[in-house]
């Protein structure tokens, strides 16, 4: 299923992602790691829920806020309910082993030229490349 | 005031994800299936955050001794690049590859409120839970 080309929305947002980063660095003191920010709310919770929990509602809320005011957010799942479920339970495995995920090494991590999180993104971007070839081009679909 | 800031730092980062398609596995896995419908704009995300990000930190850590909210900047301090790095760097691309789904991505995601988003948070949040617990159990271990 092909996807439109979106170069500038993508940019605005990939620099609306940079702005919180700095806004939660400036103001928390913290990388702005999904995984980590995260994994402090998931029982035993850490004892600075709290901003996490907010940091949290507020993601969730934004696209939920953006479609109710008559935006749209292109949005589509070309694989099984299997394959999200296995796939799901890869990705907290793999996240908590590794620290991190796109946002906390791909962005954060990079842009402080964190050595762990250069080797992490290499590592996850050619990972996923693989997959997604094995899965699309040799099996078929999953 | 640290709970307002952060939900307001959350719209900002839920908003920047969702405009930019990296909510979308459909987008997210056309950008690696270069081999077939190849979608490149992914690499605008990421180009455009990690350079604002790395502008941004520059001049936060250049002027500033502490951040304005909290008593000192909590900064990752494990610099080894050790076999758990590294597998679960490659577990995670695995997962993101057969999903489309990040943990960044899946987050906003959940407030365009597809079915699809909920199950694969449900097993990702287990995946996150059993390993934690495998760790920390270890962790004792070796300290006893």
């Amino acid at each position: 299923m092909a996807t439109e080309f979106t170069p500038f929305l993508s940019l605005a947002g990939g620099v609306l992602i940079g702005i919180a980063a700095i806004l939660l660095m400036a103001t928390h003191g913290r990388v702005a790691g999904m995984t980590g920010i995260l994994a402090g709310v998931i029982p035993p919770v850490s004892a600075d829920w709290g901003w996490r929990a907010a940091f949290l509602i507020g993601a969730i809320a934004a696209p939920a806020i953006y479609t109710a005011i008559g935006g749209s957010i292109a949005f589509a799942v070309p694989v099984s309910a299997a394959a999200l479920a296995i796939g799901g339970v890869i990705v907290g495995v793999g996240v908590t082993l590794g620290s991190g995920c796109t946002s906390g090494h791909g962005v954060c991590g990079m842009a402080r030229l964190s050595p762990r999180s250069i080797v992490a993104t290499c590592v996850f971007m050619a990972t996923t490349a693989i997959t997604v070839f094995a899965t699309r081009h040799i099996a078929g679909g999953i | 005031m640290r709970i307002t800031t952060a939900l307001i730092i959350g719209i900002i980062f839920g908003l920047g994800i969702a405009l930019s398609g990296m909510a979308n596995p459909a987008k997210v896995l056309n950008f690696f299936d270069f081999a077939g419908t190849w979608d490149p704009s992914l690499a605008f995300v990421m180009g455009g955050a990690l350079i604002t990000t790395a502008i941004g930190y520059r001049f936060v850590f250049g002027t500033r001794k502490e951040p304005l909210l909290a008593g000192a900047f909590s900064l990752p301090t494990n610099r080894e690049i050790d076999s758990r790095l590294v597998v679960g760097s490659a577990l995670f691309g695995v997962g993101w590859g057969i999903t489309g789904f990040c943990p960044g991505g899946a987050i906003p995601a959940i407030g365009l409120g597809y079915g699809s988003t909920f199950l694969f948070m449900g097993a990702m949040i287990a995946g996150i839970a059993v390993t934690r617990t495998i760790i920390n159990a270890r962790a004792r271990t070796v300290r006893a």
